[in-house]
C-alpha cells in the first residue's frame, strides 16, 4: 500500500546516552507562535522531530459557512497575520472568480502597490525574527523599524496598522489618500540602503552562515512532494512562482509588469540588483538560501511598487469600491491560489445559491511548508531546529487558522 | 592598613581580621557598583546599536536610575522555585557562582600596589578561582529540574571549562616575558609611554592578545558564546527557573567577571594603570605609592585601569548585540582546533622572540 | 493539457471508475469512484504526459441539510464530498478530483466512511488527510497514523458536519 514512502527511519549513532523527550513549546521564544515541536534526542542530537499544531485553531472554515464573503473578509486577515493585504487579495479574487468579476486598470495597479508592499513587510518579519532565533538581536530591531513605515503607510490607507481589511470582494474599501504615493516613494528611496545593511550583519556574516549554510536542506522532489510552495519550494531551486505561473485571473493582475522570478537557474539567482555572493558552503536547498530567496524578493517587490505606481498614476478612471454586501452568489465552486509571501495561498468558495456560502476552505503555505519539517530534521543538533523552523517562515495563524 | 591598625589594636589577628573585612566591603561595593553601571552601560550601548535610545526617563535624561530600580524590583518579586527542583542546590548556586566571581576581585591589581591580595603567583589564582565559576551554572541547571536548564548547564560545562585551556596559555605569554606571575610586576613592568605595553612587544603578543579576548568573551559566556543563556533557543538555559533576587545575584557575577577578564587583559597586554602617554612621570607624580604624590600618580593610574576595563565591557557589549549566536559544536570548534593551536604557536613565537631579540627572559 | 484531454486519456483505462465530470465549470472536474481514487492518482502522478506531482489541497464538503423544510428543497442526496486539486508544474495544467462518499459508513452515525489514502502518492495528503479525518470525520485507509492535527486528541465528533452540535462542555470548561 504505502509503496512510494520509505518508512520512517530514527537515525542510529555508536554512542549513545539516554534518550531525551523534550518540549519545544507551545510557549517558546523562536517556534513563531503556539507550535509545540516535540523532539526525542540523544544528547544534543535530535532523532526525531513531531510537530504539534492547533492551539490556534479558530474554526475560521466553519465561520465562513455563517457569513457572506464581505462580512467574512475580517477573519482572512487573521489567518497569516503578517501579511493580511494578501489574505484580503485571495478571498477578493476567489470570490471575484465566482462572481465572474474583473477589477478596474487602476484597482488592479492599486491592488499590487499594497500587496508587494505588504509581502515586503512580510519578508522583513521573517529575516528579522530569523535573526532573532539565532541570537542576532540588532537586525530585529532594523527590520522592524522599517516595518513600522510600512505601517504607517498602511494605516493612512485604510486606518489598520494589522487586520486591513481593506481590499474587498469587488475592488478596495477606499481609494488612496493624497500624497500617499509620494511618501511611499520616499519610503522606497531610504529603504534600499538598510537591504544592504541586513546584508551586512546577515547574509554576508560568518557566524549566520555557519548557523545556516548546509543546514535543514530540502530536495526539489521531497518539496513538491511535501506540498512546499513559495520561497520555501524556491530556495529548492524549483522555478515556480504564481504571479507569472497561477490562474489567469492572478496572473493578468502583473500583466504588463517586469519583473524576475527569484530562484536559482545553474547556481546563479537573478543579478539585476547587487548582492552579495551565495558562500560555498551553501546547499541548494539549505536554510540559507530559503532565506537569501526571501531577501532578493524584497527588491523585486520594490520594482514592482515603483512600476506599479507609475501606472496607477498614468491610469484613468475610479478605483473600485466594494461590491454588495448581501449579493446573492451564483451556484458553483471556485478555488484560487495566490503567491502570498509565505507560499501559495489557496481559497475555496462553495456556494448554494445563497448569500452565504455553503462552504469555506483555506489552504495554506505554511501548513505545507510545516509538515516537511520532521524530514528536515533528522540528525540535527538541538540548536539547528531553530535556525530551520525559522528559514520556513512560518505563521500558525494561516496554519491553524 | 595592616601596620596601621596593629599600631592601634595591639595583636596582629584583629588588624588583619578587620583589614581584611574593610578590603571586601570595598571590593564588593567595586562589584556592585560595576554590576549596576554595566547594566545601565548595555542598555545604553545595545538601544545606540539598534537605533533607538534605551532608558531616557528614570533618573533624569540619561535613565542612570534604571539599575537601581530594575533591582528593587527584582528584590520585590516573589520567590519561586519549581516543584520538582532540587531545594538546597536550587538556593546555593547563585551564591556560588557569585562568591567565585567575586573571589577574582581580590587579586586583581587596580593600580601599582592597590590590590587587596598581592600574590606572587596572582595570574594562576585568577585563572583556577574563575573556573570555579562554573560550578554555580551547572548546579543551577542541574537543581531547577527542567530539561532546558539541564541543556544550558550541560552546554556551560563544556564551553567554559574547554575555553580554560587556551585563555591558560594566551596568559603564559606575558607572565613568560615578565618572568613572575606577580600581576603588579606585570603592570609595572608596563610602564611608560604606550609602545612599552605588552601589546605592542612583538608580533605575537598583538595576535594573543586577540586570543585572549575571544577566550574570555566565550569564558564569561557572551555573545557570540552564550549558547548556556540562548534565549531563542533554551528560553533562557540555565537561567529560565531563577527569577527576582537569585536572578540578580547570577547576573551580577556574570558582569563582575566581564569587568575581571576585561581588566586582566588591560593589565597583560595594554599596560594595565599606565596611560599611553606618561603623564604622571613628566608632572612629578610617580614613585613610591606611600608618599603623597605616588598616591596621586597612582590615583590617575587607577582611573587609566578603569577606563581600560569598562572600554573592554563596552566591546563586548557591542560583539553581543552585533553577531549571532554560535552553536555549541562550533563553539567547541573553534576552542580546540583555532584557539589552542593559535595560542601554542604563539606561546612558542613569542618564547623565541623573547630570547632571540630581548636577550632572555625576564627582561 | 485541458481537462477533456486528460479525460480522454484516461477513460479506456479507467473508465468504469469514472463517474461524472464537469468541463464548463470554473475549475472543471472529474468525479471518481471510491475504489478507483488511489490507482488513479498513481497513474496521474506517474504517467509522464500527466505527471500531477503537486497535490494543494484535499477538501471535505458535507452535503446535508438540517434543516428540515430547506432539505426538501435541494437537488442532490446526502453525501459527503472530496474535492482533491492536483497541479503539475512540468506541464502547467491542472485538474481537480472529486469523490462522492456516504456520510456515514454503513450509514451508522458515528462510523466515519472510509477511502484509501493517497499520502503514499503524495506525501502532501499526510497531514491535509488528517485534517479532513479530523474535522469532517472521513476514516483513510493506509494513511500511517490517522489522528487529530488541529482539535485536541480526545475531541469527540466531526465539527465541520452541518449536523455538528459542540459538547457542552470539555474537560469542565464550559462551551456554550
Amino acid at each position: 500500500m504505502m509503496s512510494d514512502r520509505p518508512a520512517s527511519e530514527i537515525v542510529d549513532f555508536d554512542v549513545h546516552t539516554d534518550e531525551m523527550l523534550i518540549n519545544m513549546g507551545p510557549q517558546h521564544p523562536s517556534t513563531h507562535g503556539v507550535l509545540r515541536v516535540a523532539l526525542r534526542t540523544d544528547g544534543e542530537v535530535v532523532t526525531e522531530v513531531t510537530p504539534h499544531i492547533g492551539y490556534l485553531h479558530r474554526s475560521a472554515e466553519k465561520i465562513g459557512e455563517n457569513l457572506t464573503p464581505r462580512q467574512f473578509l475580517p477573519y482572512t486577515d487573521r489567518l497569516d497575520y503578517l501579511a493580511g493585504m494578501n489574505m484580503n487579495l485571495g478571498w477578493a479574487l476567489c470570490v471575484e472568480k465566482l462572481l465572474g468579476q474583473r477589477v478596474s486598470e487602476k484597482t488592479r495597479h492599486l491592488r499590487i502597490i499594497i500587496t508587494e508592499l505588504s509581502r515586503i513587510a512580510s519578508h522583513l518579519v521573517a529575516a528579522g525574527c530569523y535573526g532573532l532565533d539565532l541570537g542576532s538581536f540588532t537586525p530585529f530591531m532594523w527590520t522592524f523599524r522599517e516595518r513600522e513605515k510600512i505601517l504607517n503607510l498602511f494605516e493612512e490607507v485604510c486606518g489598520a496598522r494589522l487586520t486591513y481589511s481593506y481590499i474587498t470582494v469587488g475592488g478596495v474599501t477606499a481609494d488612496l489618500p493624497s500624497g500617499w504615493l509620494g511618501r511611499c516613494e520616499a519610503f522606497l528611496d531610504q529603504f534600499e540602503p538598510v537591504i544592504d545593511d541586513l546584508h551586512a550583519l546577515l547574509t554576508n556574516n560568518a557566524i549566520f552562515i555557519h548557523r545556516t549554510a548546509g543546514i535543514g536542506v530540502l530536495e526539489p522532489a521531497m518539496a513538491i512532494d511535501y506540498g512546499c510552495t513559495g520561497p520555501v519550494l524556491r530556495g529548492s531551486g524549483v522555478d515556480w512562482d504564481l504571479r507569472r505561473d497561477g490562474e489567469p485571473i492572478f496572473t493578468d493582475m502583473y500583466e504588463g509588469y517586469t519583473w524576475r522570478v527569484i530562484a536559482s537557474t545553474g547556481g546563479q539567482y537573478p543579478q539585476d540588483h547587487p548582492y552579495p555572493p551565495v558562500p560555498p558552503e551553501a546547499v541548494l536547498g539549505d536554510s540559507w538560501h530559503r532565506y537569501f530567496v526571501r531577501m532578493l524578493e524584497v527588491v523585486q517587490s520594490m520594482y514592482l511598487i515603483r512600476q506599479a505606481m507609475e501606472k496607477y498614476s498614468r491610469a484613468g478612471g475610479v478605483v473600485d469600491g466594494p461590491a454588495q454586501v448581501k449579493a446573492k452568489l451564483p451556484k458553483g465552486e471556485a478555488y484560487l491560489e495566490t503567491e502570498a509571501p509565505k507560499g501559495q495561498m489557496g481559497f475555496m468558495i462553495i456556494s448554494d445559491g445563497t448569500p452565504v456560502p455553503w462552504r469555506v476552505r483555506i489552504r495554506s503555505s505554511s501548513f505545507c511548508n510545516l509538515s516537511v519539517l520532521p524530514e528536515l530534521c533528522r540528525g540535527v543538533l538541538v540548536a539547528d531546529v531553530p535556525s530551520i523552523v525559522g528559514s520556513l517562515d512560518l505563521v500558525l495563524g494561516e496554519i491553524d487558522r | 592598613m595592616t601596620e596601621l591598625l596593629t599600631y592601634f589594636l595591639g595583636p596582629i589577628w584583629p588588624a588583619y581580621t578587620i583589614a581584611a573585612l574593610v578590603q571586601c566591603a570595598l571590593l564588593l561595593v567595586v562589584a556592585l557598583c560595576s554590576a549596576a553601571v554595566f547594566i545601565w552601560l548595555e542598555r545604553k550601548v545595545s538601544a545606540r546599536i539598534q537605533d533607538r535610545l534605551g532608558p531616557t526617563r528614570v533618573g533624569g535624561r540619561f535613565g542612570w536610575l534604571q539599575p537601581p530600580a530594575d533591582g528593587l524590583k527584582l528584590l520585590c518579586k516573589e520567590d519561586i522555585i519549581p516543584a520538582a527542583a532540587d531545594r538546597p542546590l536550587f538556593r546555593v548556586a547563585p551564591y556560588v557562582s557569585f562568591c567565585a566571581t567575586f573571589c577574582l576581585f581580590l587579586a586583581l591589581p587596580f593600580a601599582n600596589g592597590w590590590v587587596a591580595l598581592q600574590l606572587n603567583a596572582g595570574a594562576f589564582f585568577l585563572l583556577a578561582v574563575a573556573g570555579l565559576e562554573v560550578f554555580g551554572v551547572i548546579l543551577g541547571g542541574y537543581a531547577s529540574g527542567s530539561k532546558w536548564s539541564l541543556y544550558g548547564a550541560m552546554r556551560e560545562a563544556a564551553q567554559v571549562v574547554s575555553y580554560e585551556i587556551p585563555l591558560g596559555l594566551c596568559v603564559v605569554i606575558p607572565v613568560l616575558i615578565t618572568g613572575s606571575m606577580d600581576l603588579v610586576e606585570i603592570g609595572n613592568r608596563q610602564a611608560g609611554w604606550f609602545y612599552h605595553w605588552y601589546i605592542f612587544h612583538d608580533p605575537f603578543m598583538f595576535c594573543t592578545f586577540w586570543i585572549y579576548a575571544t577566550c574570555a568573551v566565550a569564558s564569561t559566556n557572551r555573545a557570540p558564546f552564550d549558547l548556556p543563556e540562548a534565549e531563542s533557543e533554551l528560553v533562557a538555559g540555565f537561567l529560565t527557573e531563577y527569577s527576582g533576587f537569585r536572578w540578580v545575584i547570577f547576573f551580577m557575577a556574570e558582569y563582575a567577571a566581564m569587568f575581571v577578564v576585561s581588566g586582566l587583559g588591560s593589565v597583560l597586554f595594554l599596560g594595565g594603570w599606565n596611560g599611553p602617554i606618561p603623564v604622571a612621570s613628566l608632572v612629578g607624580l610617580s614613585g613610591d605609592p606611600s608618599t603623597v604624590a605616588g598616591w596621586l600618580g597612582n590615583l590617575l593610574g587607577l582611573a587609566n585601569f578603569i577606563f581600560k576595563a569598562v572600554f573592554g565591557v563596552t566591546c563586548m557589549i557591542w560583539l553581543r548585540w552585533t553577531l549571532p549566536r554560535l552553536r555549541i559544536d562550533q563553539v567547541m570548534t573553534t576552542c580546540l582546533k583555532y584557539c589552542v593551536p593559535l595560542a601554542s604557536i604563539m606561546l612558542a613565537g613569542a618564547m623565541l622572540w623573547t630570547f632571540l631579540f630581548s636577550g632572555g627572559v625576564g627582561r | 493539457m485541458k481537462v477533456q484531454d486528460i479525460h480522454a486519456r484516461l477513460a479506456d483505462r479507467f473508465g468504469p471508475w469514472l463517474v461524472a465530470q464537469d468541463f464548463e465549470a470554473l475549475d472543471p472536474w472529474i468525479e471518481v469512484k471510491p475504489e478507483g481514487l488511489l490507482e488513479l492518482c498513481r497513474h496521474l502522478r506517474r504517467e509522464p504526459e500527466l505527471s500531477f506531482d503537486l497535490l494543494n489541497c484535499i477538501t471535505a464538503v458535507d452535503y446535508f441539510q438540517p434543516d428540515p423544510k430547506k432539505a426538501a428543497q435541494v437537488e442532490w442526496q446526502p453525501h459527503l464530498e472530496l474535492i482533491y486539486h492536483l497541479w503539475s508544474l512540468a506541464h502547467r495544467h491542472r485538474l481537480v478530483l472529486k469523490v462522492r462518499l456516504p456520510r456515514w459508513r454503513d450509514d451508522q452515525p458515528g462510523q466515519p466512511p472510509e477511502v484509501a489514502s493517497v499520502s503514499g502518492v503524495w506525501n502532501t495528503a499526510d497531514w491535509h488527510e488528517r485534517e479532513v479525518f479530523d474535522l469532517s470525520g472521513v476514516r483513510f485507509v493506509g494513511h500511517r497514523e490517522l489522528r487529530r492535527i488541529l482539535c485536541p486528541e480526545d475531541w469527540v465528533g466531526y465539527p465541520l458536519r452541518k449536523d455538528y452540535e459542540m459538547p457542552a462542555e470539555y474537560h469542565g470548561i464550559p462551551s456554550r
